[in-house]
């Protein structure tokens, strides 16, 4: 897209982040503990946020500036099979109120920061601990990394060329979250998630009437498909299982995160999360929204050679230009929070999980703050890098590799909350199976998220990161199996 | 494990099977049945997770 100035747009979307950044500076002062010198307050924001802070937070942290420009970009594209993301987000909920109230209790009462420190109080193993952070830490950093891009789009949308306000933005957000930890990104979330509830119920509401209604919009979308020849409104047969395996995938997959875990560890009780899991929905509603905003684009005539400027192309030509700053502002805004809220879970990882076990085992709370925080500085550099440095290309390939690695840590983190029978060895094993044997269906895909297996006649296409936790679930128990069949020491074999 | 959290499921079992909502009509406000479908899965599911949510509060009222 060729974007012109627009001073108007500027103007806002330049006051949005003023004001933003201003907020992420004084959120240090904000429920104001004794000290933030503890990674508790710094990681955690003192575990005491209630239901509303909740909500913004989980919410800020999972619909991401991502989120609100690649799910409408894919619907552009392919058109049902982007819709995807609509299922994913529902049945997420029952999920999160069913099991993440047992992690959150374990965590608070064992004084647990990470995923990894669940499996190592669970099991005692080092190995299986390192594998569970390794992962968290290797799939955030590309996540990080796509809130750059939708950053970056944002900022070439507003017509600002050349890298330096990408750097501007992230220096910033950088040194806020340094110096006001979890409490920066939940702070801005309120702003952030008002922003794009009044611009989404906007557009959804003026868009449509702009373009002759929803019926004219999924009529306009049927005609650019069948123009060009693939894609739709439907999905076609063959899509059905990737569509349901992709949304089962996904859900299973996100509160394994990093971001999301500290999300939950926050909260101040295991009913926030229930209430939480009730309410969140509404954003559901908000994505499925944004999503047909895709459908919007071929309605509005758009012809872009970039299918992630179809909601700033969108704005741009529909809402006068203060109005696009504002939507802009609030989708780069939108940026700004998961970001920061990625760079403190991996940070969180890395103090507990590297440093304090194998560096400095008496580190004191302070001393583990003082690592975090220049943690989450070194994560953030790292993934500005990726983006500056790296075609973008490799940075999706690397999420979808990273959606389908954090999956893997799925038996480790969650079975030991109900069952004791499964053993570290086991769980490393098949951690193991499924992030190696997934990494090498991704490979043999082309870096898609998709396999195809053929058995006999038929072959069905599936979600490989669901096929690598199926393979890692089954040697995870048989090799379980294995171990509780051979005798410990001299004792006899127990009966199961 | 209490029957009430069977509830739960519905949401999967409503979403998973694909082909049945894989159709354009009947058209609602101009969505076609795809879309409003699952839509429409959203209040549902809050609701199906509230009234576990309230069942489970009569049950244990000293549950944190």
């Amino acid at each position: 897209m060729t974007a012109e100035m627009d001073y108007a747009a500027l103007a806002v979307f330049l006051f949005c982040f003023g004001l933003v950044t201003v907020m992420g500076f004084a959120a240090a002062r904000w429920r104001r503990p004794k000290t933030l010198a503890h990674l508790d307050e710094w990681g955690l924001g003192g575990r005491q946020f209630g239901t509303w802070i909740t909500w913004f937070l989980i919410g800020g942290d999972i619909y991401t500036a991502y989120t609100m420009i690649a799910v409408p970009a894919l619907v552009y594209a392919v058109g049902a099979y982007g819709f995807f993301a609509v299922p994913y987000t529902i049945i997420l909920y029952p999920f999160v109120f069913a099991v993440m109230p047992v992690l959150w209790k374990v965590a608070r009462d064992n004084n647990y920061v990470t995923a990894a420190d669940i499996v190592h109080g669970k099991y005692g193993s080092r190995s299986l601990e390192l594998a569970v952070a390794l992962t968290g830490v290797v799939a955030t950093m590309p996540y990080i990394a796509l809130q750059l891009i939708g950053m970056e789009t944002i900022i070439h949308a507003l017509g600002l060329q050349g890298e330096l306000p990408l750097i501007i933005a992230f220096l910033i957000l950088a040194f806020y979250t340094y110096s006001s930890g979890l409490r920066a990104p939940a702070l801005i979330a309120f702003v952030k998630d008002t922003m794009l509830y009044i611009v989404v119920l906007a557009a959804v509401a003026l868009i449509p009437m702009k373009l002759g209604g929803y019926g004219a919009v999924f009529r306009a979308a049927d005609a650019a498909f069948a123009a060009k020849g693939s894609g739709g409104t439907l999905l076609n047969p063959s899509q059905f299982l990737p569509y349901a395996s992709l949304a089962l995938g996904s859900t299973l997959a996100l509160f394994m995160y990093p971001h999301a875990l500290t999300g939950i560890f926050a909260s101040a009780t295991a009913n926030t999360i229930r209430k939480n899991a009730i309410l969140l929905p509404a954003y559901s509603v908000l994505l499925a929204l944004v999503a047909l905003m895709g459908f919007m684009g071929h309605a509005a005539g758009l012809k872009l050679t970039n299918s992630n400027d179809v909601v700033p192309a969108l704005f741009k030509i529909l809402f006068p230009g203060w109005f696009a700053g504002f939507a802009l502002a609030a989708i780069g805004i939108g940026a700004l929070v998961p970001a920061a809220i990625m760079s403190i879970g991996a940070a969180n990882l890395f103090t507990r999980n590297f440093w304090k076990a194998y560096i400095d085992r008496g580190v004191t709370p302070a001393g583990e703050a003082k690592v975090a925080k220049i943690t989450s500085l070194a994560v953030k550099a790292g993934a500005l890098l990726v983006i500056l440095y790296l075609p973008t290309q490799f940075a999706l390939d690397l999420q979808l590799l990273g959606g389908l690695w954090i999956l893997q840590t799925f038996p480790a983190v969650i079975f030991g909350l109900y069952t004791g029978w499964f053993r570290a060895p086991a769980l490393l094993a098949g951690w193991a199976t499924g992030f190696l044997g997934g990494t090498w269906l991704a490979w043999l895909n082309n870096f898609k998220p998709l396999h195809t297996l053929h058995l006999g006649d038929i072959s069905i296409t599936i979600y490989s990161g669901l096929l690598a936790l199926a393979a890692n679930i089954l040697i995870a128990s048989l090799v379980s199996a294995a171990i509780r069949a051979v005798p410990a020491g001299k004792s006899t074999a127990t009966q199961d | 494990m209490r029957p009430i959290w069977l509830l739960l499921l519905i949401p999967y079992l409503a979403l998973a099977w694909v082909p049945f909502y894989n159709k354009s009509m009947p058209v609602l406000f101009g969505f076609p049945f795809f879309y409003w479908y699952q839509l429409i899965w959203v209040p549902l599911t809050s609701l199906l997770t509230y009234i576990v949510y309230l069942k489970l509060r009569r049950n244990n009222r000293n549950d944190g």
